[in-house]
């Protein structure tokens, strides 16, 4: 990166640590937290709209809907989040390049199962096999954003169910009276009060989902805590030009205050969001705020 | 005017037949195993068999590209089509050969090694070797207690903060870290002979990928620049084919 770092061996002290801390493998772990970032950016609205999704299927008074719906909440939670990534992630692929496959390729004849190997026609390969590397990375992401979506919708989704259910029941009833369609019940009364019930779950999914962004490395996304224990393991004088000995504690730590301080912004702006939604509400904070306000 | 267009769409058809099958090769590999494979101060893939691989592709005539992934999770990647060969200092053992097929080996039968902090640590107490190697199974049934870690680093680091006596590897991969750990390392006992050697690692129905490449490694065998390669990487000492 700069100019004297040509011959790491003759430096030493801070001049050393910057040319260390510059190489391209140190920019790649910075670029890891961009990564995370983004990846939490996409997730979290998206595995809302899971939530709300499963949330009113579980609510609908039409039985299949509610029972797939009530299906997603009970299955998705009950299983491991580490078996969920490993299995369900391969799977996804195969089931994408299964139905790309019968669409695209009609008259392939070989068998698709050849013992463990899964062989589809190459126009069904997702994505081709000529794709360049950035779209195959792309395509990993956008699958580790499914994933997490998914699970994390599970979760949202139960969070969600129970929040609609605090909404008081004079309210709907209220809204009844004026003659309004159940629809547009949910819509004007239910939905609108239910987030100040429903903040507290969804703030602690929130805290789960940004500790949870290590899972990426399961799905080949390499992301900050890889390049740490990548950048941490002790390295040889043969193979870089900046041996050092087993330095991950520093790597880990340096990643503990990221998640520390992380964490710390988002209690922060999930206390004000929950301020915000109290007022003008029948519960004890709405009230606080009633009598705080001349 | 119909007729060009459907002259234009057969010669398209034709050219992506053409380029059917493999036009770009993925090659699959873990990225921490030096000298074997690891990741370089520039943060590329690099090692004996990044170099190795580059030049059995150019003689293939073949386009390739790296990819890493979990050491874990290595084969079941290539059997689903993730990527097309393994590179990454794999043996070729039996029960691997049941899942995946092997070409011929490019590094020969090598011995795998014990090392510790004293000359005299005992190889029938804890013993660290990476999870789902060779080594690994056979600590396993020498009846040492066996501590398994994900990486490389982690055994290695294993030993010097004592959770394990000794740990159990590849002597190719152990021998760098001995030498540059500055008398804090040693190698315990003899070496041990395991494994066919060390072979790249293809699907069971990619049959005209796995001869590709085995002739393109009996040529780099015959004309010497397998060997050049072997010793440039791994030293003087390291076993070379005849």
């Amino acid at each position: 990166m700069f100019a004297f770092c040509t011959d790491p061996s003759t430096l030493d002290g801070l001049a050393w640590l910057a040319c260390y801390l510059t190489t391209g493998k140190h920019m790649a772990f910075y670029g890891a937290f961009g990564t995370v970032l983004i990846l939490l950016a996409v997730t979290a609205p998206t595995a809302l709209a899971f939530g709300f999704g499963g949330a009113v299927a579980a609510r609908s008074r039409v039985a299949p809907i509610r029972w797939f719906g009530k299906g997603y909440i009970a299955i998705v939670r009950g299983v491991p989040d580490v078996a969920f990534f490993l299995f369900f992630v391969i799977a996804l692929d195969q089931a994408f390049e299964w139905l790309r496959h019968h669409v695209k390729c009609p008259d392939w004849t070989d068998p698709i199962r050849q013992g463990t190997d899964f062989l589809v026609c190459p126009e069904a390969k997702l994505p081709l096999g000529t794709a360049p590397q950035w779209v195959h990375e792309g395509y990993g992401f956008a699958l580790a954003v499914l994933t997490f979506a998914i699970v994390f919708g599970a979760f949202a989704a139960n969070v969600l169910f129970g929040a609609m259910r605090a909404v008081p029941r004079a309210q709907v009833e209220t809204a009844a009276a004026y003659g309004m369609t159940p629809r547009q019940t949910f819509h004007r009364v239910i939905v609108p009060q239910m987030w100040v019930y429903a903040l507290p779950g969804l703030g602690n999914l929130w805290m789960v989902l940004i500790k949870a962004t290590p899972l990426l490395f399961l799905l080949g996304v390499e992301d900050i805590v890889y390049w740490a224990r990548e950048l941490g393991a002790a390295k040889t004088p043969r193979f870089s030009d900046y041996p050092h000995p087993d330095w991950r504690m520093w790597y880990f730590l340096s990643l503990l205050v990221f998640y520390l301080a992380f964490t710390r912004v988002s209690e922060i702006a999930i206390a004000r969001l929950s301020d915000r939604l109290a007022r003008g509400q029948a519960t004890a904070a709405g009230e606080r705020l009633r009598k705080e306000t001349p | 005017m119909k007729l060009i267009l459907s002259a234009l769409a057969l010669t398209a058809t034709t050219t992506i037949a053409l380029a059917d099958g493999h036009s770009v090769v993925r090659m699959g590999t873990e990225g921490a195993y030096a000298p074997y494979n690891f990741i370089n101060d520039a943060g590329d893939i690099d090692g004996f068999e990044i170099e190795l691989g580059n030049e059995l592709c150019a003689r293939a005539e073949l386009t390739c590209e790296w990819v890493t992934n979990e050491w874990d999770s290595i084969i079941p990647n290539l059997t689903s089509g993730n990527y097309d060969t393994i590179m990454a200092g794999m043996s070729i053992t039996d029960e691997r050969d049941e899942v995946i097929d092997f070409t011929q080996n490019y590094f020969p039968p090598a011995d795998s090694a014990y090392v510790g902090l004293t000359a005299d640590a005992d190889t029938t107490g804890v013993i660290a070797a990476q999870t789902n190697t060779i080594q690994a199974g056979f600590v396993a049934e020498s009846g040492a207690t066996l501590l398994e870690y994900a990486t490389y680093d982690e055994t290695i680091a294993a030993v010097r903060n004592g959770e394990a006596d000794a740990v159990f590897a590849d002597r190719d991969a152990l021998v760098p870290t001995v030498e540059e750990s500055g008398g804090e390392l040693s190698f315990v006992g003899e070496g041990v002979p395991l494994g066919g050697g060390v072979g790249m690692g293809v699907r069971e129905s990619d049959g005209e990928l796995k001869a590709t490449f085995d002739a393109a490694i009996t040529s780099m065998k015959e004309d010497g620049t397998l060997n050049a390669l072997i010793v440039k990487w791994f030293g003087e000492d390291a076993a070379t084919y005849e």
